[in-house]
């Protein structure tokens, strides 16, 4: 932004920080022996809820999946429908790091590294269901192709197998980037601690970054590099996962929209969660000169947006239902709406269709309490909406002999919330450890960065 | 500010990511050399016997058939391990003070049978079949090697499915004429292959690969 145009909407950053401020700011945050009391009740809560996980998966270890609701003929619940979920949610991380990085969007220089951060979490809570629901979770080796004393290979004609692929390498693909965005400011945080061993420990991740032109220049090429293989991701990943449903002959997964509708809903969904975690980040820690308004408006225009999409996917479906004249179709989406789990259906509508269209109106986008229920409620409706396509579509089988339904257990819902507090403890330990906004990459954004030629 | 680290650090750094790729890659060999060897097979380890029934006396030394004792071999699943009666055909005659028989004795007075302890032993998802392969040109000894040898059996293959797996696809690497199954010392020709291809033909021998041949 130079100043002759005068910024129409709110600026990236307040025009008050200096290259100064901002490294203070960010890295106190880390340096500080005292944690905000804030931080320490929540890391404690979402702990808690860690070591419900461990004892839930102990007992299914122990027991079996039996303790799950899941059964014939619903063989997939929660753990799917969280595993869909907890993927999508990643996905905000990586389109805000690659594909903004790759069209020049410096917006995303204040929010990227916690949505990349979000991103590895959400994909190690997504990664522990499908191993979990494998009945024998410590032969998970087995899903990847190895010389085996089977003399067998994965079935690659499988979308599971894929799925494993996709996923194995959108995990990677996130460290990496996350990892080699963080080491200039790993090197800022060797130089500023005080202590001995943080200095070391940043040291050793920093890997001698000296901040030399060179390195720069290195560093540059490889995070393009990186953001060029992570932006296939963005659309893969999703569709490999829509896969899973589409390849298979069930009416209601069965559907060419899939691809496409699942991964707008996972970029939906995922900067959904950004804005949930954001909002309460910014006022906790003071970031709203870095965090502004800015931000949360462009989030919320991405959520109409790829709203609307998900939208077009219902509509899609309903509508094919009909005009395909199958009969299996049609009543699946006739029992979607008036079955026994309508109540989720309508609930889903709801929260994924109608409340977000309070969007349009910029009175809305910029009242920041009312963004934040918007992306709960969002979060909500994406689950809600995950639940529904693997539930209903198999609830109801073929013969009504094998009709049935899923209900699900207590061990069920302690894994989910389980999840959520794995989620919350990494990102609690990683606001503490680590700086939560990228301290160069807002540096380079600041006014103070802007280059003007010398007046000869 | 004092340095951190010494100027070694950057080699050392430099050796550890290069030396990942090593690891991982000696890791993945162990674990399946590992998974392979006779500590996780049990193949080549000799189980204690009641009786130290020994094959190299009775098979290689006196030239017993395999269908004296285990009857059922040609035409059912099971081999079949002989009743003590069998035993006692000769030992009622021979060896008649001998202390290592004194189990075989009391069995057949009480009636109660001998606890052999199992050696080949498939997890119970598996299914397997002698007769066929008997029927299809397998000779014992190809699976259960020179039990002629053998002072107390032991389990000369892995039987892990990939050992079953690589005779399926290629059979005719190990049949052998029908007549010579039962011979223990049986060794195959120079033109196996020939031979083996003549036989696959003459025996109409098929590829058993599909998983509900032995996951039934
Ligand atoms: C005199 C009777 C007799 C004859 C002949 C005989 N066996 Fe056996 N076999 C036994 C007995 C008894 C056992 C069980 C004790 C043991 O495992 O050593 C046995 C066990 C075996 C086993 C191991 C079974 C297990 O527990 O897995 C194999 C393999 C075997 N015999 C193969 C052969 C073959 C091949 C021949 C022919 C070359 C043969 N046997 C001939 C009596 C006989
Ligand atoms: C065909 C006759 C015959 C049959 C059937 C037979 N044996 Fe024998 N067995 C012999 C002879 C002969 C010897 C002595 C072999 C030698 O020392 O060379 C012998 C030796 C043994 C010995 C060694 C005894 C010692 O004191 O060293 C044992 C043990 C034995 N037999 C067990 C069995 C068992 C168990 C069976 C039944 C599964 C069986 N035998 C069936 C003929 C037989
Ligand atoms: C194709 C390979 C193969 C051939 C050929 C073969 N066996 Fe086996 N044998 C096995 C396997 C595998 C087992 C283990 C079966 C189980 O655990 O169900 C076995 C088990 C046995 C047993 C233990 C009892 C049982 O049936 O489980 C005996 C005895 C035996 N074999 C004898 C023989 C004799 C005698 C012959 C030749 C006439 C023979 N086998 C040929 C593979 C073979
Ligand atoms: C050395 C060769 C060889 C080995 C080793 C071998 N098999 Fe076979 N097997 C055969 C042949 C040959 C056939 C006959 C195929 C046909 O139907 O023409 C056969 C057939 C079978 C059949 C019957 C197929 C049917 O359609 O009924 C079963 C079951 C079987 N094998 C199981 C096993 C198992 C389990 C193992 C490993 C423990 C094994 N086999 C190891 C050669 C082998
Ligand atoms: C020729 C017989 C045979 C065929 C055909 C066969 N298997 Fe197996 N399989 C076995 C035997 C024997 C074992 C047990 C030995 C072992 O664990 O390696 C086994 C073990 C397994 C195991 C390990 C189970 C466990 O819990 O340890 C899996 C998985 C398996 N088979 C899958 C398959 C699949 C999938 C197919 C079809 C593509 C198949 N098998 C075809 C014989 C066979």
């Amino acid at each position: 932004m130079s100043a002759a145009t005068p910024p129409l909407q709110p600026p990236i950053v307040d025009p008050a920080q200096t290259f100064g401020s901002v490294t203070d700011k960010i890295s106190s945050i880390v340096l500080s022996k005292k944690s905000p009391l804030v931080w320490l009740v929540g890391f404690g809560i979402a702990f808690s809820l860690t070591m419900l996980l461990l004892y839930s998966i102990g007992y299914l270890l122990v027991k079996g999946i039996g303790i799950w609701g899941v059964n014939v003929p619903v063989g997939w619940g929660f753990d799917i429908v969280n595993f869909v979920w907890w993927i999508g949610i990643g996905h905000a991380g990586t389109l805000i790091s690659a594909i903004l990085l790759l069209l020049r969007q410096t917006w995303r220089n204040s929010i990227n590294r916690f949505a990349e951060a979000m991103t590895l979490f959400a994909v190690a809570c997504a990664g522990l269901y499908p191993v979990l629901h494998l009945g024998r979770p410590w032969l998970m080796y087995w899903l990847f192709p190895y010389p085996n004393t089977m003399g067998l290979w994965p079935q690659f004609r499988s979308p599971l197998v894929w799925d494993v692929f996709a996923v194995s390498t959108y995990a990677s693909v996130s460290l990496l980037f996350w990892f080699v965005g963080l080491i200039p400011d790993l090197a800022t945080l060797r130089d500023r601690s005080q202590h001995r061993f943080a200095r070391f420990a940043y040291g050793i991740l920093a890997m001698g970054w000296r901040g030399s032109a060179r390195h720069w220049q290195v560093y540059d090429t490889c995070s393009l590099l990186l953001a060029g293989l992570a932006t296939p991701l963005v659309v893969s990943v999703h569709t490999v996962v829509s896969f899973d449903f589409a390849v298979g002959l069930i009416p209601g997964w069965h559907a060419t929209i899939f691809p496409p509708y699942f991964v707008a809903g996972a970029i939906y969904s995922g900067f959904a969660m950004v804005m949930t975690l954001a909002i309460p980040l910014r006022k906790i820690y003071g970031l709203e000169g870095l965090i502004t308004m800015r931000h949360l408006q462009n989030m919320a225009k991405v959520m109409l947006a790829t709203g609307l999409i998900v939208a077009y996917g219902y509509m899609v479906e309903a509508f094919m239902a009909w005009y395909s004249g199958n009969p299996y179709e049609r009543f699946m989406i006739w029992n979607r709406m008036t079955g026994p789990y309508a109540m989720g259906y309508w609930a889903l509508i709801f929260c994924n269709v109608i409340a977000p269209q309070t969007l349009w109106s910029s009175k809305i986008r910029n009242s920041v309490p009312v963004l934040f229920v918007l992306s709960i409620i969002v979060n909500i409706g994406m689950w809600l909406e995950r639940f529904i396509i693997v539930v209903t579509s198999l609830h109801r089988d073929f013969l009504p002999s094998s009709w049935g339904m899923y209900r699900p257990t207590v061990w069920d819902w302690s894994t989910f919330a389980g999840t959520i507090g794995l989620f919350a403890a990494l990102l609690f330990l990683f606001i503490r450890f680590l700086p939560m906004i990228s301290i160069f990459e807002i540096r380079q954004i600041l006014p103070q960065a802007e280059v003007t030629e010398p007046q000869k | 500010m004092s340095q951190i680290f010494h100027r070694s650090t950057n080699t050392f750094s430099r050796i550890t990511i290069f030396g990942a790729v090593f690891i991982l890659a000696l890791l993945t060999w162990a674990f399946g050399e590992l998974s392979r060897s006779t500590y996780a097979t049990q193949a080549g380890v000799d189980r204690e016997q009641p009786v130290p029934f020994s094959h190299a006396h009775h098979v290689g030394g006196i030239g017993l058939d395999c269908r004296y004792c285990h009857t059922s071999v040609e035409n059912s699943s099971f081999a079949g391990i002989p009743p003590t009666k069998t035993c006692m055909n000769c030992h009622s005659q021979i060896w008649l003070s001998s202390p290592t028989l004194e189990p075989v004795r009391e069995s057949f007075r009480t009636g109660k049978s001998i606890k052999w302890t199992r050696v080949h032993d498939l997890p119970d998802f598996a299914y397997f079949n002698h007769s066929i392969h008997l029927k299809k040109g397998v000779g014992c000894g190809t699976c259960h090697g020179r039990v002629d040898k053998m002072p107390l059996v032991y389990q000369e293959r892995s039987l892990q499915m990939e050992w079953c797996l690589d005779c399926h696809r290629n059979p005719e690497k190990y049949v052998r004429p029908r007549a010579d199954v039962f011979r223990p010392d049986y060794e195959p020709p120079e033109d196996q292959m020939a031979l083996g291809r003549r036989l696959v033909s003459e025996y109409s021998i098929e590829n058993r690969t599909s998983c509900s041949t032995c996951h039934r």
